[in-house]
């Protein structure tokens, strides 16, 4: 099929899974058994009839759930996703302010897991049962099992607190301005700003986090890279670039690694997925403003607009990475194409 | 024919499994000469494969160990080469084409730059050039309309396409000695008697040495000069392709060229078949390997094992039995 028809088709499908995974949301916020008006209002108003009443028809509460959710809806295909009960700002604007901090983390924390997880895997595999196998076992198993609040506590004790190679919490030096917002990430922001101490500091700032939150990406991948490498390498068709004379390194990277990439790439997908909407401990421990965070304060405060924002923002994020994830599929092996 | 192209000597190759050490080819001699195709014929896990394999130094390292040996490749040994070196024999001195072609072609590949890529490795030619010599090839090996379907992958191509692709790459590099692992066998038997129609053709028009190894003593009787018959790792009977037709004096061969159904015969025979299976050495043998499946057997056969004893002119058999009279040959 058609890489262009099969993007459209696939996009067309989002609609009905977007008006699915609102309605699920909208029931199981709605299913906590609790009074909106409790977040809204300041508790002392809560005993006055009058304000009480004010509120409820100000925030819609007085009509039916099916009415309220049809009013979410319509609201949500104008891009209004309501006004957070708590911070009174527009959803939309919040997600805006919280994300870009998000999205800048993840993506570091995503190039590093890559960086070092398949280098690591490729090598494990070409030389298993060697020190660098070794050494990435156990590397990649005490990223799959140290959660990152223990480990981010630990490297921040280490490498903040003792030896003050790296800066503690925050995305900046609290004592900097932050640049001119442009695009939302400080690095992109203060090089565009020519800024130079702020890029830096930035940079500086991003390393633990990214570090503690990419680790567990990094033990997945050097694992399956690991596994998928050592499968393939015992391949027809790589005796046959052997066969054939080419260099080591062409039938490795050439000829093994893009076929071992294959089952990969779902995993990093999920993974990376993962990374945008499961940094809440990580921001946390890092004074990180993103959107894990914006969750956290929304849950605690039962504030639902905030709540399903957020739900939905991640739900998309994910059916676009799973979209992406497709393409890419379909670039590097040509027998999906046809199907 | 005349130069010595290759010339093997007393090649060992061990694998160690979790069952133990397996002697999968035993001191296996033999030569190819300029122009010359050689047929080693045996049956499955007989070694004939690991041969070729060790003498390219393909055998996966461990679990597979080539022990001792010499390969002479004009001369200079293949066993002894840098990998650098033995990498810039492989596809453009010897090249090889392997038994399933569903599997030989890497699949996220397109076959252009497969083929291609011989060229680019080991004749300096720029992409463009390399692509333009393989739909030069491809259409050589009777892929139509080659040029277009350089970009095609492997999944596009039917079996015997794949396998014409494949001749057409280790061709690429015009290889004074082509090396064929059962290359018909996966295919459809139209298509087996194109390819082997193919190879010949392109051998008579290159000159050049083929290594043919199959278990189908039928291919081999039209198109090899000499023939090697292995079993368990060893050869144990090797003579011009006529001789050992009309005289097979190993009992093995015997056996093999009496399963086998001839035009050439008049009257009816009933088909024999070699009962028992072929051993799998954990030891080297000290007794003769086809003891237990021979009909021939003499008391020296198991106490010990024979080498390559000559028969005739040019012609060599692993026996103690001459088997025309039945008496011990020592």
């Amino acid at each position: 099929m058609n890489l262009f028809a099969h993007i459209v088709r696939r996009l067309l499908l989002m609609i009905p899974m977007l008006i699915g995974i609102t309605l699920l949301l909208f029931i199981v916020t709605h299913m906590v058994p609790t009074n909106p008006l409790t977040v809204i209002l300041p508790e002392k108003s809560l005993n006055d009839p009058e304000i009480v009443k004010a509120a409820t028809i100000k925030w819609g509460l007085d009509k039916p759930l099916y009415q309220q959710y049809l009013i979410y809806l319509g609201n949500l295909l104008h891009g209004d996703m309501g006004v957070s009960f708590k911070t009174k700002n527009p959803v939309t604007f919040d997600l805006e302010q919280f994300l870009p901090a998000t999205v800048e983390l993840s993506i570091a924390s995503f190039i590093f897991a890559l960086l070092i997880g398949l280098p690591l895997g490729i090598i494990s595999a070409l030389k298993s049962g060697s020190i660098v196998d070794h050494f990435t076992r156990v590397i990649a198993l005490l990223g799959a099992s140290i959660p990152p609040f223990w480990s981010g506590l630990i490297v921040l004790f280490i490498f903040w607190f003792k030896l003050r190679w790296l800066p503690g919490p925050g995305r900046i030096d609290a004592r900097m301005a932050a640049p001119p917002t442009v695009t939302g990430s400080f690095l992109i922001d203060s090089l565009l700003a020519h800024n130079m101490p702020a890029f830096w500091s930035s940079v500086t700032h991003l390393i633990l986090p990214a570090i503690i939150l990419g680790w567990f990406t990094l033990a997945i991948t050097a694992r399956i890279t690991r596994s998928s490498m050592l499968e393939v390498l015992q391949m027809d068709y790589i005796r046959t670039a052997r066969a054939k004379g080419l260099t080591e390194w062409v039938v490795v990277i050439f000829h093994a690694l893009r076929n071992a990439l294959i089952p990969l790439i779902t995993i990093i997908g999920l993974a990376f997925a993962g990374l945008m909407s499961g940094a809440i401990m990580t921001e946390t421990i890092f004074s990180w403003p993103g959107i894990g965070r914006y969750a956290v304060m929304a849950a605690t405060n039962l504030d639902f607009p905030a709540i399903m924002g957020v739900t939905l923002l991640i739900a998309v994020l994910f059916m676009f990475i799973n979209l992406t994830v497709d393409i890419i599929y379909t670039i590097i092996d040509p027998r999906i194409r046809e199907m | 024919m005349s130069e010595l192209l290759l010339n093997v000597k007393d090649l060992r190759t061990r694998f160690h499994t979790r069952d133990g050490l397996v002697h999968a080819v035993n001191g296996v001699s033999f030569f190819v000469k300029e122009g010359e195709t050689l047929g080693i014929v045996g049956e499955s896990g007989c070694g004939k494969s690991v041969t070729v394999m060790s003498i390219l130094r393909l055998i996966p390292s461990p679990p597979g160990e080539v022990v001792s040996g010499e390969a002479l490749y004009l001369g200079r040994d293949l066993l002894k080469m840098s990998n650098d070196e033995i990498r810039h024999i492989r596809g453009s001195q010897l090249s090889m084409v392997f038994q399933d072609p569903m599997t030989s072609f890497n699949p996220v590949m397109t076959i252009g730059h497969q083929v291609a890529e011989p060229l680019m490795a080991h004749q300096e030619m720029t992409r463009k050039q390399a692509y333009a010599r393989a739909a030069e090839l491809l259409n050589l090996v009777g892929i139509p309309n080659a040029s277009e379907r350089l970009g095609d992958y492997p999944h596009q191509f039917s079996g015997g396409m794949r396998q014409r692709a494949m001749i057409a790459m280790a061709l690429s590099c015009n290889p004074p000695l082509f090396i064929a692992d059962e290359p018909s066998t996966a295919l459809d038997v139209t298509i087996q008697a194109q390819i082997l129609d193919l190879v010949k053709h392109l051998r008579d028009e290159f000159g050049m040495a083929v290594i043919w190894i199959t278990h189908d003593l039928g291919i081999i009787a039209g198109l090899a000069d000499r023939v090697a018959v292995m079993y368990a790792g060893f050869i144990i009977e090797e003579a011009a392709v006529d001789d050992l037709y009309d005289h097979p004096s190993h009992p093995y061969t015997i056996g093999l060229l009496g399963s086998l159904p001839r035009m050439d015969e008049s009257g009816q025979r009933r088909l024999t078949s070699i009962e028992g299976m072929p051993p799998v050495l954990y030891q080297p043998p000290t007794e003769c390997p086809f003891l237990s499946r021979c009909t021939y057997k003499i008391d020296r056969c198991s106490k010990e094992n024979p080498s390559l004893m000559p028969v005739d002119d040019d012609h060599r058999a692993a026996c103690w039995v001459d088997t025309t009279t039945g008496k011990s040959r020592a």
